[in-house]
């Protein structure tokens, strides 16, 4: 056999492996593409932040207006979040759990969020909002700002994170099928026992990393939250337009410190997946472990 | 609402549905529904001939070429190594592989503009990687092959993560079976592994090219955005948005929603394409 | 408690499940819903609980209309096929759950539901698994946690959707003589679905046979057994051989047998079916007066209780014969040999002779 360092293949077989130079060479692409495109860039944010040391590091994201922009962008998510969630659940029970005309069509356009540009996604709202648009001067007439304001940014970034929490529970849901619930109906729960008793403890997981997933695009969306936000600072700020800033303003280390945040967030997301998944996983292969063991008699 | 729901649906004992289905589609509705359909009706109130000037500007088809094109290379380099990526997490095991499992989801979670500073800083002329790029003549950054980077990056995950369940679903007897009839290695990937994983890799593909033509954050930094040269579609929209062009910027991006339209219209086929292929037989 | 289902129909689609059934559950018997998949025994089962609703028809609990009742107010006790046991409790909390959900007033104490999960979980003999999650339970175990925890709520019904369907067959039955010996212990009315006939025939008081959505017969299992009502019936339990004869006139004429069949066909189509099981066909190594035909032996097989022969007709039929392995010796039988068919019974079905269940014993 092979003596070579990375080619242990995950079966045994030599039958369905390949030559032991052929993995090595695929591992090796694998390898490196995936460094030059994800491991290069997250070293080269960390080192940017810190190029000029602790000290400068900690003074970009004491900032007042680094301050703000973290205010804001957890204003946003704070506003987002629990009404992506409710929308999620919503759906998913409508989706998953009941056959009704147009569902295929409804499932498809769920995605619509995903599929349209993020700068799309702001357009339409200053379509709507805007001074040239729909409602803008009715708006303007009550002193009411939804562009180059809070508001705009809200609904960018409920239009982008829309569909997260619904994708994530619509599988899940409709893999676990509706016996559970008959079952709790039969022995006379009613309709908000069988979703708190039955329902969501088999979907908490799912639904926790839909809500981090939510959470995580809600923080770090640029596009569409750049062209509804009118770029002001301190005021209309996000995070990353933030970061948009500084950087045009070629403080690059401030640039990178506050993108550091964001770099965070993301990891601690994927972090939050591999959980989820390695809980689900264990769930399953209990169940697996079970039924494959000799089934007990009666003593 | 209910009444029309209890129509719609078969009878079910489950609870909630009128309910359920009402608050789905009136959020999404507001949220979703209308505002797309402000943009559509927005766009065909520019008058047809200021429409056809707008969208076939040599600068707006100067941009269409560049994103049309970069978006297309993207997802084409992102189904060769994401399959390739795929194949080594699903069969081979290496040091730190969770780890790089994990990772590949990165582009899913990174905030597209923290994307785009750090591939500029590492592609522009004084960068990690741009310097001795440029020492080889292959300038990145502020080139159309920086707007392909940027698409890669974002296009990452999807033909991985298409591809992998696919490939951890594949029966290992399927492989031994043809090897037991003969096929050599490589006539057992080409002619029994590769039309299983075919359907994905086609999802995974058009999955990439609608996220990378859409893309505007990680691309703006990295692009240099000159007109006719270096600008996408998407920040063309912006930049008519700011010079208040509202009916121009409705325009083109009619021109991108008609696009994105089609390509999920194909997403969807080819994914019912991929479940029905990978339906287990008999039952 | 009696259950009497009036005229149901049920569709899904274009799919009839269930044609105008009508049926009578008499309180403290067990019936068992048999049939193929697609006959409608489950939606049958789940309209009785209240899961589905009919189309047309009503169903009544105790002589009371309960067509409109929610599933939630029905009592019944629901064992799924595949137990739908509760994946995120434990056993205890699974059997309990049907106490703890009821409103306040009705609700049993704290200590009260503790000794009501604690006697049922005797019952089905599963008291040391109570802080067990579903995953880490066996097959056959999760079968009685599913049980139990539809006994809590003490029904007045249990329904039992293909109970032993997912278990294996050691185990399947095993479980079939203590699910019977339980019956007789609680005496609750009972109907239970399932796709086996041996397990049909061996735990029921009495089975209704499905085919298509309608109900072929009901009957004690001896009755639907030894005496079927329809050709369906025939050929679902058990394995059965078809002889073609005519009519000729007021009989049938199967070979060298002639059956007196008072309403026999006079036009149309005169070609008679008769039905014959292995077990009622004789073989004898000369020709009688009442052969119905003659073959040669293809295979013997003398392993098990009963010898099974299999003959081919000189037309190409198969015909299969079981014989007491005395007079497989008495005949000394053997691959090759000319042998004579000789039937104990055969029976005609009205669907080509008129007569109503004209089963003819032969001699």
């Amino acid at each position: 056999m092979t003596t070579a360092p990375l080619t242990a293949a995950a079966r045994p077989s030599r039958a369905t492996a390949e030559p032991w130079p052929v993995r090595v060479l695929l591992l090796g692409v694998a390898g490196v593409f995936l460094g030059l495109f994800l491991v290069l860039p997250l070293v080269a944010v960390f080192a940017q932040a810190l190029e000029n040391g602790l000290a400068a590091y900690g003074a970009a994201l004491v900032d007042p207006d680094a301050r703000g922009a973290i205010g804001l962008t957890m204003l946003t998510a704070a506003i987002v979040l629990p009404l992506n969630v409710v929308f999620g659940v919503a759906a998913a029970w409508a989706i998953a759990k009941f056959e009704f005309r147009g569902k295929s069509l409804l499932l498809t356009l769920i995605d619509l969020p995903f599929a349209v540009s993020p700068v799309i996604s702001g357009l339409i709202y200053v379509l709507l909002f805007g001074a040239q648009g729909w409602l803008g001067p009715w708006l303007a007439a009550h002193g009411i700002k939804v562009i180059f304001a809070v508001p705009g940014i809200v609904l960018a970034t409920l239009f982008v994170t829309c569909p997260l929490v619904a994708r994530e529970l619509i599988p899940l849901m409709q893999s676990q099928g509706t016996e559970e619930e008959e079952a709790a109906l039969v022995l006379g729960a009613r309709g908000g026992q069988v979703f708190w008793r039955v329902t969501l403890p088999n979907i908490k997981w799912g639904l926790l990393y839909g809500a981090i997933l939510c959470n995580a695009r809600a923080m770090g969306e640029f596009g569409a939250v750049s062209v509804v936000s009118g770029h002001i600072r301190g005021l209309t700020n996000t995070l990353t337009l933030h970061v948009e800033i500084l950087y045009n303003e070629y403080n690059f280390a401030g640039a990178f410190a506050v993108a550091s945040l964001l770099t965070l967030l993301a990891l601690v997301t994927l972090g939050a997946k591999q959980l989820v998944e390695w809980r689900t996983r264990r769930g399953g292969r209990a169940e697996r472990a079970a039924e494959a063991a000799p089934a007990g008699g009666i003593p | 609402m209910a009444i029309a729901a209890l129509q719609l649906r078969k009878r079910s004992v489950l609870p909630g549905f009128g309910l359920a289905l009402g608050f789905t589609l009136l959020y999404f509705g507001l949220v979703v529904l209308i505002p797309l359909a402000a943009l559509v009706v927005r766009g065909m109130q520019v008058d047809s001939a200021a429409f056809l000037k707008t969208v076939t500007a040599p600068r707006a088809l100067a941009a269409y070429r560049l994103s049309f094109g970069a978006s297309l290379a993207a997802a084409g380099l992102n189904v060769v190594f994401g399959a390739i990526v795929a194949w080594a997490l699903v069969r081979y095991r290496f040091p730190l592989k969770k780890v790089v499992d994990a990772l590949v989801d990165l582009p899913f979670a990174l905030p597209t503009a923290v994307a785009g500073i750090a591939l500029t800083s590492l592609y522009a002329p004084t960068g990690w990687l741009g310097r001795p790029l440029a020492a080889l003549g292959v300038p990145v950054a502020y080139t159309p092959l920086g707007v392909v980077v940027a698409l890669t990056f974002v296009g990452l995950p999807f033909v991985v993560r298409t591809v992998q369940p696919v490939l951890e679903d594949l029966d290992a007897e399927l492989e031994e079976a043809a090897a037991s009839l003969g096929a050599q290695r490589w006539q057992t990937i080409r002619r029994v592994i590769l039309p299983e994983v075919l359907p994905a890799l086609a999802t995974g593909f058009a999955l990439a090219l609608a996220r990378a033509l859409g893309e505007y954050g990680s691309v703006i930094f990295i692009a240099g955005n000159m007109p006719l040269k270096t600008e996408v579609v998407p920040l063309l929209i912006v930049i008519k948005l700011e010079q208040f062009d509202t009916g121009g910027a409705a325009a083109l991006a009619l021109v991108m929603l008609a696009a994105s339209f089609v390509l999920l219209l194909t997403i969807n086929l080819l994914q019912r394409w991929s479940t029905r292929r990978r339906a287990p037989l008999g039952d | 408690m009696s259950i009497a289902v009036r005229r149901v129909s049920k569709t899904f689609g274009t799919f009839r499940a269930l044609d105008d059934v009508s049926l009578d559950v008499r309180t403290g018997e067990l019936v068992a819903l048999l049939g193929p998949s697609g006959s409608g025994k489950t939606t049958l089962l789940r309209i009785i609980a209240g899961l589905e609703t009919p189309d047309a028809g009503t169903i009544h609990f105790h002589g009371e209309d309960a067509t409109a009742l929610r599933v939630q107010d029905r009592r019944v006790g629901f064992v799924f096929q595949h137990y739908a046991l509760f994946r995120h409790m434990t056993v205890f909390e699974n059997v309990a759950f049907g106490l703890r959900v009821r409103p306040r007033r009705v609700r049993p104490d704290r200590r009260e539901i503790r000794r009501r999960v604690q006697r049922l979980l005797e019952l089905v003999q599963l008291e040391w698994l109570a802080d067990r999650y579903p995953a880490q339970l066996s097959g056959g175990q999760r079968q009685r946690v599913a049980l139990a925890r539809a006994l809590a709520v003490e029904p007045k019904v249990l329904l039992l959707d293909e109970p032993f369907g997912a278990l294996d067959a050691r185990v399947r039955a095993e479980l079939r003589r203590w699910l019977r010996r339980l019956h007789n212990e609680i005496h609750v009315t009972g109907v239970l679905v399932t796709h086996d006939q041996e397990e049909a025939l061996e735990v029921a008081d009495r089975v209704v046979v499905l085919n298509q959505g309608r109900i072929e017969q009901v009957g004690t299992p001896e009755e639907v057994f030894h005496h079927p009502a329809t050709e369906f019936v025939m050929h679902f339990l058990g394995h059965v051989n078809v002889f073609r004869g005519r009519f000729v006139g007021q009989k049938a004429v199967f070979g060298g047998i002639e059956l007196d069949v008072p309403d026999a066909p006079e036009t149309g189509s005169l070609e008679a079916r008769g039905f014959v099981r292995p077990h009622d066909l004789d073989l004898s190594v000369t020709p009688g007066p009442d052969t119905l035909l003659e073959g040669t032996v293809m295979r013997v097989n003398a392993a098990g209780p009963q010898v099974k022969v299999e003959l081919r007709s000189d037309a190409g039929e198969v015909i299969h014969v079981e014989l007491s392995q005395e007079r497989y010796r008495a005949l000394a039988l053997a691959a090759g040999m000319r042998a004579y068919v000789r039937p104990r019974d055969i029976k005609l079905f009205p669907s080509n002779a008129r007569a109503a269940g004209a089963a003819a014993p032969v001699g």
